[in-house]
């Protein structure tokens, strides 16, 4: 009886996926659907916290103050992105603590590309442009994701992100017009940042293990490669209208698929980086777990000043 | 006092007078004044909203997605309460 019971309720719930009808938080989902979630949406949730360190680095050293405002806007909005999907999470029954501990014990991963680091100020242009533009390319689709809340947390961020990538183009032209050690500056950034923003999509579809679950559950709706080549589609053209040179030899317009053809991508340095061997790996988590320890006493004093506010408005009530 | 865990709050935004206040997300903090200045930082960093309210995630008391059968099923069958129902002659206007 039990069994059946689970037979109808799983039927019942991939019909709905089917008819795209979203899954709310209180209704009946598979223990595998809410697992996938938890995992996927607090990755996003950590990408999203521990992607304003690489940035952070530059913001008190931007060239002028409206480029400083900016960067600061930007971070902020990603500050944002993270909690949006931490309350996500929770719905799931996640415990926000507990996933935030997991990040800072290794345990849970973050986008690989978070572990590269920000060299030059052409960076904040080469990750606005390239970074963001891959997280929006993953990004849009989800507001479509078969999770209500993970879905219109996504319409939000969506919402945010446009600008972030236009800044960074923004920068990235700025200097490729700019004079030849400026232009030499944008070029280096495209370089090192290209191979590892084409990797943010994640291992190749034949060695991609949730493909088809996720496309079945309609939490994904297109696969990695697929995600891949929109974006070297999209992007090749941009940085040829500025003047800057993709680094990849075997870059080539192939008429018969409408898209480019491209070079192998480096996948054993992708691994490396996803099992913490990446450049800054460590000094990403040590940052984050020393701004929850160096936080701890602005928690307490908040609590300690709730506690007075209470007790105060209770006084002025009796 | 430091792992004291912060509780829930949804939080609602009115967008603009004459609109209702609509749910938006939700946060955690210490207190009611806190989360509605962290709603302010968090939810209406583009001129989204002029009125903010929070309410504690315990306090919403929410229907059970399983009794939607019973709940809501009753109106469906009451066709007559949508004034497509009904038969106006030809040449009725304004009605
Ligand atoms: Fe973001
Ligand atoms: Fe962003």
């Amino acid at each position: 009886m039990k069994e059946h019971n689970i037979e109808v309720l799983e039927r019942d719930f991939q019909a709905k996926i089917d008819n795209d009808i979203k899954i709310e938080p209180k209704d009946w989902m598979p223990d595998e659907y809410r697992q996938t979630l938890i995992r996927q949406i607090s990755q996003h949730a950590h990408s999203e916290v521990v992607g304003m360190l690489p940035e952070g680095n530059w913001i008190t050293r931007a060239p002028n103050l409206r480029r400083k405002a900016v960067l600061l806007a930007k971070v902020q909005d990603e500050a944002g992105h993270g909690l949006y999907l931490y309350s996500a999470a929770e719905t799931l029954g996640a415990d926000r603590e507990q996933t935030i501990d997991d990040l800072h014990s290794g345990k849970a991963k973050y986008s690989s590309i978070f572990n590269y680091p920000t060299l030059s100020w052409a960076d904040m242009g080469a990750v606005g442009w390239l970074v963001d533009g891959a997280a929006i390319m993953n990004q849009v689709p989800l507001c479509r994701c078969s999770y209500g809340p993970y879905a219109r947390a996504m319409v939000r961020v969506c919402k945010e992100e446009s600008f972030h990538q236009r800044q960074g183009f923004e920068i990235m032209t700025t200097l490729a017009q700019g004079t030849a050690e400026q232009k030499a500056m944008a070029q280096d950034a495209l370089n090192r940042f290209w191979w590892p923003a084409l990797m943010m999509f994640g291992p190749p579809d034949e060695d991609s293990k949730h493909t088809k679950q996720s496309m079945d559950w309609k939490i994904k709706r297109h696969t990695n490669d697929e995600l891949r080549q929109m974006m070297v589609d999209i992007t090749v053209p941009q940085a040829e209208l500025i003047g800057l040179t993709i680094p990849d030899p075997d870059l080539k317009w192939n008429k018969e698929k409408g898209g480019y053809d491209f070079g192998e991508i480096n996948w054993d340095e992708f691994w490396q980086v996803v099992k913490g061997n990446g450049p800054c790996n460590k000094d990403r988590i040590e940052t984050r777990r020393k701004a929850k320890e160096n936080g701890a006493w602005v928690r307490e004093a908040a609590n300690a000043f709730a506690e007075k506010r209470k007790l105060r408005n209770t006084k002025k009530a009796s | 006092m430091a792992n004291k865990e912060w509780p829930l709050y949804e939080v609602f935004i009115r967008s603009k007078q004459g609109l209702s206040h609509k749910h938006v997300g939700s946060l955690r903090a210490a207190d009611e004044q806190m989360a509605i200045d962290n709603a302010r930082d968090v939810y209406t960093r583009r001129s989204e909203g002029i009125s903010i309210w929070v309410v504690e995630s315990n306090s919403v008391f929410a229907s059970d997605p399983n009794d939607a059968d019973s709940l809501y099923e009753p109106s469906n069958s009451k066709v007559y309460r949508h004034p497509t129902f009904y038969d106006v002659p030809d040449g009725i206007e304004h009605m």
